[in-house]
């Protein structure tokens, strides 16, 4: 047993800092790289939501090429290329190459990446199932950079393997990326092709063509604007981690702690600034950087108690009525579609938005369970659906209300498809995995009133549905009757049989008649 | 005879003209049929009968509830126009077979059950103020009577009290036979056949100078149409033996006062003259039959109280103390029970001594 311990020095010499990449290649399964096919589909998840993230803040439409082609057993290539601005030239290794290097992580606005983890997990998840490194090539107008890149897992920092340019006399401009990963390829559920399937709903926007492995499937662009773009805002008082307090104290500009609260939040001024410094028992004119754990514990308890108004909500870039009702026509044939966006409000201190869509009939099939559609920043969720607050929402909303049939604790039953989708500045996903949203009260209730909305417009929708098919059936079922009544006339009257069919065939077409509310009553005296 | 022809013609052609006319106007073909439940119906004091109300209903086409029963008796309309044209008669059973086709491109069938095409003609005697008999259509033949009576029937003599076993079945139109010879004092009217041919065997209408008549059940409308006219015509006292139930009861009080679905034609065949002979629960009693005694069945329960509500029995001391007894008995009694007592203990004991103390019930 003796022999087996360490001394304190052995123990220190243990103790190394372990780098991102590192960490990844031992926890894979937090970024969705657990099993084959779900790592094959977040590859092509990452490259996707990368390439629209940059057309939308660029302004352009998105063209976006996805091709994916087994090239050995279990083993594909993929190939993902955009009409992007394309990335400067010196960037580049950085931008594919270096975890935690991401233009989005310390800013407030929504977009579908956040952490500077995804593309980069993509690479590096290549890098470890294949051994070869990922080409990039980049145009931005000007000349085409090619570069073949990997990750050195230990020091987190890009290895370039090789780096040519060309000259780009048609002035192209985006990004195309091309790796080696082991991978299985499914279809239907959890899919690529679902997902792609999914975007193609949330951004009718976007121009996309996937080259699977069992063909070619093309979504079509159907809405040539660009939804409003969002906008950065500093984070609200009510929403900062203790954490991010304490690192925003130590990079901050400002000179003493009411500079600092009043410039790097959003909605403090000097009145709020002054009351939380009074409350944390701080002095207003310490250096920011000064601060002991324990007054940085008090003045983060202090902003969650002083009265600061709500941040600013224009800031948000919703999912649109008009986008939701496009996108669900152009994937889904229904007979019915309804799309709800709510205002926006505020969770913990950052804003969100919900907008909801309904899809009824035509091609939905009449009796399985609803199709949950999940979405987050136009981004769709495909895993987690159970732990979700979406899913929660929908569960404790009452469809049977609505025309549907449904049993307690349970989706609805119908010929239905439900999408929801949720913008953030910050989206609370459950895991690293972004497949689920936490399910904050705020959200959940927020989701529901949205589906209430939308439900009550598809109730009157069911209901007059269900009219018009009565009505429709009683009027088959006079017509069987109208030769028989027809017939035996002509032989009690001796006027012609088809006069008489003519004559009664009219008043149906007149309406009136059938569509009364007779049916079902007695006789009466 | 053609002149009442001529009459039913022209009913059924106003009916069909009616309908026309709605049709032509755009509007929803409808007939008036009057009602024919117990709500419509009254007992009229005065003549002892049953008597039918004045409600009718609307009988649409557009109407999901009613196309089915309108189309019905247009058709049955239609079916008795032709019958009368073609001078034919056809049964109950045969009018459903003509009445029963398939809708055109459907499976939906015009009737599915006689009682669908019964129902129909019924409804069309009201509306067309014609009984069955004129529109042509019969019910089957179900009751058997003998006895010392010739009757005339189509240019035949018939002789009841010669005709061997059998005795002569009475057919459902009874409107024109003569009667040529009556020779009996009385009528024993029953409920089954069993006792009929026992009566018959034991020729207990010689021996009592009486003729016996029974039907399967309630009694057939041509039966209760013969019966009413001996009743009338040459004033026989009418004897209705019955078993001991509510049911049997309820034969009785047909034959006497009319049913309720026909209570519009009541005068032509309630006999108000009928009386009940038995079984009554004194005759449990006193012909010691309690060790025959079949216990009440819920529906057997049920009638026994509707009994007792309708208007016709409620006023009478002598029914109400009968459905007393029944019901504390809870049980009930079959006639052919008396053959306990003896094979030919009810012709030559029971009828008898009932007739001659004129021991029954109005």
């Amino acid at each position: 047993m003796t022999d087996q311990r360490l001394t304190a020095v052995e123990m220190g010499e243990k103790i190394k800092e372990i780098s991102i990449a590192e960490f990844f290649e031992k926890n894979r399964h937090l970024l969705g790289y657990e099993n084959s096919s779900k790592a094959l589909l977040t590859v092509v998840k990452e490259g996707v939501e990368n390439s629209l993230d940059a057309c939308e803040e660029a302004g352009i439409l998105p063209e976006i090429h996805v091709s994916l082609k087994e090239v050995a057993p279990d083993r594909f290539k993929i190939v993902i290329e955009d009409n992007g601005p394309g990335i400067v030239e010196s960037h580049v290794p950085y931008a594919f190459a270096k975890f935690l290097v991401g233009s989005k992580f310390h800013r407030l606005r929504q977009s579908r990446g956040i952490q500077g983890i995804g593309i980069h997990g993509a690479v590096l998840y290549s890098q470890l199932t294949t051994g070869k490194p990922v080409k990039v090539t980049s145009a931005t107008g000007k000349e085409i950079h090619e570069f073949e890149l990997m990750i050195d897992v230990t020091k987190n920092e890009p290895k370039i393997i090789s780096h040519k340019s060309f000259r780009n006399p048609e002035k192209k401009h985006g990004i195309k990326i091309e790796m080696e990963s082991e991978g299985k390829y499914i279809e239907r559920q959890q899919s690529i092709s679902e997902y792609l399937k999914e975007t193609a709903i949330a951004n009718p926007f976007a121009h996309i063509i996937f080259d699977g492995p069992n063909g070619k499937l093309e979504f079509k662009r159907t809405v040539d604007e660009l939804p409003k773009q969002p906008k950065e805002i500093k984070p609200h008082p009510y929403g900062v981690e203790l954490g991010i307090l304490r690192r925003m104290l130590s990079n901050t500009k400002a000179k003493n702690i009411i500079r600092f609260l009043m410039s790097e939040f959003s909605r403090v001024g000097k009145s709020s600034a002054v009351q939380i410094c009074r409350l944390a028992k701080v002095d207003p004119n310490r250096k920011p950087k000064d601060l002991t754990h324990e007054e940085v514990d008090n003045l983060h308890k202090a902003m969650q108690m002083v009265k600061i108004i709500a941040p600013p909500l224009d800031c948000l870039s919703p999912l649109t009525e008009n986008l939701i009702m496009e996108g669900l026509k152009k994937e889904i044939a229904a007979e019915f579609y309804v799309a709800i966006t709510r205002p926006p409000t505020v969770y913990r201190g950052y804003p969100f938005q919900v907008s909801v869509g309904l899809a009824y009939g035509g091609s939905i099939p009449e009796s399985e369970t609803a199709k949950l559609f999940r979405f987050a920043n136009k981004v769709p969720l495909l895993y987690h659906q159970a732990g979700c607050a979406i899913t929660e929402a929908v569960i404790e909303t009452d469809w049977k209300r609505y025309g549907l049939s449904q049993s307690s604790g349970n989706l609805p039953v119908g010929p239905i498809a439900i999408l929801v989708h949720f913008a953030s500045v910050w989206v609370p996903f459950t895991s690293e995995g972004k497949q689920a949203i936490a399910n904050y009260p705020e959200i959940v209730k927020e989701i529901k009133l949205a589906l209430q909305d939308a439900g009550r417009k598809l109730g009157s929708f069911v209901n007059q549905r269900r009219r018009s098919r009565e009505s429709q059936l009683r009027k088959e079922l006079f017509e069987k009757y109208i030769p028989e009544l027809a017939e035996s006339l002509e032989k009690l009257t001796e006027k012609q049989k088809q006069k008489i069919i003519e004559e009664l065939e009219r008043i149906i077409k007149k309406g009136g008649l059938v569509g009364k509310g007779e049916s079902g009553s007695q006789e009466k005296s | 005879m053609e002149k009442e022809k001529v009459e039913v013609k022209k009913n059924l052609k106003k009916l069909g003209d009616k309908v026309l006319k709605d049709i032509e106007s755009g509007s929803n073909p409808s007939l008036d049929v009057p009602v024919r439940t117990l709500s419509n119906v009254k007992f009229d004091e005065q003549v002892k009968m049953l008597t039918m109300g004045e409600a009718t209903a609307k009988r649409y086409f557009f109407n999901i509830a009613h196309v089915r029963k309108f189309v019905q008796t247009i058709e049955a309309a239609a079916l008795a126009k032709e019958l009368i044209d073609v001078n034919k008669h056809l049964s109950l059973r045969e009018a459903f077979y003509r009445m029963k086709r398939t809708l055109p491109n459907s499976n939906i069938n015009l009737v599915d059950e006689q009682i669908e095409s019964n129902e129909a003609i019924e409804d069309l005697e009201l509306i067309s103020d014609s009984s069955r008999e004129q529109l042509h259509i019969n019910a089957n033949k179900m009751g058997s009577v003998a006895g010392k009576i010739v009757i005339e029937d189509k240019g035949d003599i018939v002789d009841w009290s010669k005709l061997g076993s059998g005795g002569w079945s009475i057919p459902s139109n009874v409107e024109d036979i003569i009667f040529k010879k009556v020779n009996v004092k009385f009528i024993i009217y029953m409920e089954k056949a069993a006792e009929w041919e026992r009566l018959h065997e034991d020729k207990v209408w010689d021996k009592l100078d009486c003729i016996i008549v029974s039907s399967q059940g309630q009694a057939t409308r041509g039966i209760r149409r013969l019966l009413q006219r001996l009743s009338t015509e040459h004033k026989l006292p009418i004897y209705v033996l019955t078993d001991f139930d509510p049911w049997g009861f309820y034969i009785y009080s047909v034959l006497k006062f009319g049913s309720i679905s026909l209570a519009h034609i009541s005068s032509e065949l309630a006999i108000p003259e009928a009386r009940f002979l038995g079984l009554t629960a004194d005759d449990i009693v006193k012909y010691d039959l309690k060790k025959h005694l079949i216990k009440f069945k819920d529906v057997d329960t049920k009638r026994l109280e509707q009994l007792i509500k309708y208007d016709w029995f409620k006023n009478s001391k002598e029914w109400q103390r009968q459905f007393k007894l029944m019901k504390d008995m809870k049980a009930k009694a079959e006639l052919a029970a008396l053959s306990s007592k003896g094979i030919t203990f009810i012709s030559e004991k029971y009828l008898p001594e009932k007739i001659k103390n004129k021991d029954f019930i109005d």
